[in-house]
């Protein structure tokens, strides 16, 4: 009885509707679908030739007319970096829980890593086809040099910066390395490496691309480039478009599994601000 | 030595190599067998140096540490720590965090898997003292600070060390929190047969828990002396608001100002 005489009855405020449609999750789409309107309308509007800038629409049916073709070079380039980027998440891995595990290590790897990966990755491919011919393996091997470095230092990192405190207490209680490691090290690094796969993934098929655009017979990027000999532009689009498809879907999947391991990391945060 | 737990004998601590900071020079302390001991100091004298020093976390270029009659060469693993800021881990519950002591000290981490029922019976029951019952399975992350300092002293006691050591275990915390606390620390000191060792910056909290408070020198810090604190136990929270209370908080205040001025 007293409830319902504290409690106004909800009809009496309007304020509040019951629901409330949620836009958020098609902003995307939403976003999406008018670029491509404005970019079709542009294009018609200023009737730029369509060897130079082709419409959406004329790229869409470029995709459709060359579908067999695109589905089996989407697939290859989808295929490289698939396994050029696991390579790099294995060798990263363990790379990163070495130079993390021992100061020596990292002094002396460090200088070579960071050599290393200024060296434009496209200036390995011939010395990658020298080695194994063209095709896929240079794709791959090109793939998974270039995602392999974020992934090393995202781990290391996670893995140096352990509170000290947090290291004493555990080496009080006669904790080894391998202890600290184990319920400390490789948990802490976690989110940083996980974080570091969305990096990775984007740079592997920056990779594999311009491996297979410089040395392959199959691939969108070697599909491109054949389409641009022929000056078949739509084509060249079409080849774009796929890319984007398959990076937005593998960042996606990324940024998935990095939510669904390391959640406890982004909801500390915000927790404690 | 007998009933002395932790003896220090002349020790020196130099950080850093042969030129680095001296932080404890000619230290000498001992602390009996189930005593509450307190540390204090100004600031910077080497106290946290000094527990590090009993845990076996630094071993001393000079003198020597033991601790249950042991010379200290290496980590100590019948001590429990806790320090200032709670280093619970975030991707555990508070409960995984509270256990994870026995994970590692070799006696328990064996028998652990057979007979975790029993140690997580325990580890409920050290959070039920402390305040904390039905919060085993939360995050720290969901925990307030003086909750997750709470946790925090659940750790250091999980694997019944004989020996705690506390370094300011309250400092970040409010001064109701930590009157709160002080009373748990003073019930687990009474009910269980534990030694402890608090470094402190409050003198009224040192004066209330322990047997003996050692005033440090500033650095190179030492002890300058040592005071033995009469009140019966066990003590009331009452007991502060006693003149014979105030009196020597006032005396360990003036020594202290004065390590101050001397360095
Ligand atoms: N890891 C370290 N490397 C070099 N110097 C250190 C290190 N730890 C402590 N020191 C130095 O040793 C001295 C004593 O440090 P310590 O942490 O023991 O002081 P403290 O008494 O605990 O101070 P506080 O009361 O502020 O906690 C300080 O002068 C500090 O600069
Ligand atoms: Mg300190």
């Amino acid at each position: 009885m007293s409830a319902s005489n504290t409690t106004p009855a909800p009809t009496a405020l309007p304020v509040t509707p019951a629901k409330k449609f949620d836009w958020l999750p098609l902003m995307p789409w939403i976003y999406t679908i008018g670029l491509f309107l404005i970019w079709e309308l542009g294009v018609r509007l200023s009737g730029v030739s369509h060897t130079i800038m082709p419409a959406p629409s004329r790229i869409f049916e470029a995709i459709i007319q060359y579908w067999g073709a695109i589905q089996r070079h989407s697939i290859q380039t989808l295929y490289t970096t698939s396994v050029g980027f696991l390579m790099a998440v294995v060798g990263g891995l363990a790379l990163g829980l070495l130079i993390g595990w021992s100061r020596m290590i990292y002094a002396g790897l460090y200088p070579l890593m960071v050599g290393f990966n200024a060296i434009p990755k496209v200036a390995v491919v011939p010395i990658l086809v020298i080695w194994f011919g063209i095709g896929t393996v240079p794709a791959i091997l090109t793939a998974f040099l270039i995602a392999f470095f974020p992934i090393v230092v995202n781990v290391a990192t996670g893995l140096a910066t352990i509170e000290p405190e947090t290291e004493d207490v555990l080496r009080a209680l006669g904790a080894k390395k391998m202890d600290i490691m184990l319920k400390v090290g490789i948990p802490r690094s976690m989110p940083y490496f996980f974080g570091s796969l969305k990096i990775a993934i984007t740079l592997a098929f920056v990779g594999s691309v311009i491996s297979e655009t410089v040395a392959a017979n199959s691939g969108l990027g070697y599909m491109m480039s054949a389409a641009q000999s022929q000056f078949n532009v739509p084509l060249v689009w079409a080849g774009l478009i796929m890319l984007a498809v398959e990076g937005i879907a593998m960042y996606a999947l990324m940024a998935w599994i990095e939510k669904r391991t390391t959640g406890w990391a982004h909801r500390s945060q915000t927790m404690a601000g | 030595m007998g009933a002395s737990l932790v003896t220090i004998d002349n020790v020196d601590m130099r950080y850093g190599g042969a030129d680095g900071t001296l932080a404890v020079s000619g230290l000498n302390m001992v602390v009996e067998r189930g005593e509450f001991a307190a540390v204090v100091g100004p600031s910077g004298c080497g106290k946290s140096t000094l527990m590090k020093l009993v845990t076996g976390l630094h071993i001393p270029q000079q003198g020597l540490v033991t601790v249950a009659g042991i010379h200290v060469t290496k980590p100590v693993s019948i001590v429990g720590m806790a320090f200032q800021n709670p280093t619970m881990l975030p991707w555990r519950t508070t409960l995984d965090n509270v256990l994870l002591p026995l994970e590692i000290v070799e006696r328990h981490r064996r028998r652990l898997r057979k007979h975790k029922k029993e140690y997580v019976e325990k580890a409920e029951h050290l959070l039920e003292t402390v305040g904390l019952k039905g919060f085993g399975s939360k995050y720290p992350w969901q925990l307030s600070g003086g909750m997750q300092q709470r946790a925090n002293l659940c750790r250091a006691l999980i694997h019944e060390p004989e020996l705690l050591m506390l370094d300011e275990p309250f400092g970040a915390l409010d001064a109701f929190t930590r009157e709160e606390l002080w009373q748990v620390i003073r019930d687990l000191h009474a009910s269980q047969d534990v030694t402890i060792v608090l470094v402190t910056h409050d003198l009224r909290e040192a004066v209330f828990l322990a047997d003996n408070v050692h005033v440090m020198s500033a650095r190179p810090g030492k002890i300058l002396k040592v005071h033995k604190i009469g009140f019966a136990r066990p003590r009331d929270l009452s007991v502060m608001y006693e003149a014979e209370f105030n009196d020597v908080v006032q005396g360990l205040r003036g020594e202290i100002a004065d390590a101050r001025a001397v360095a």
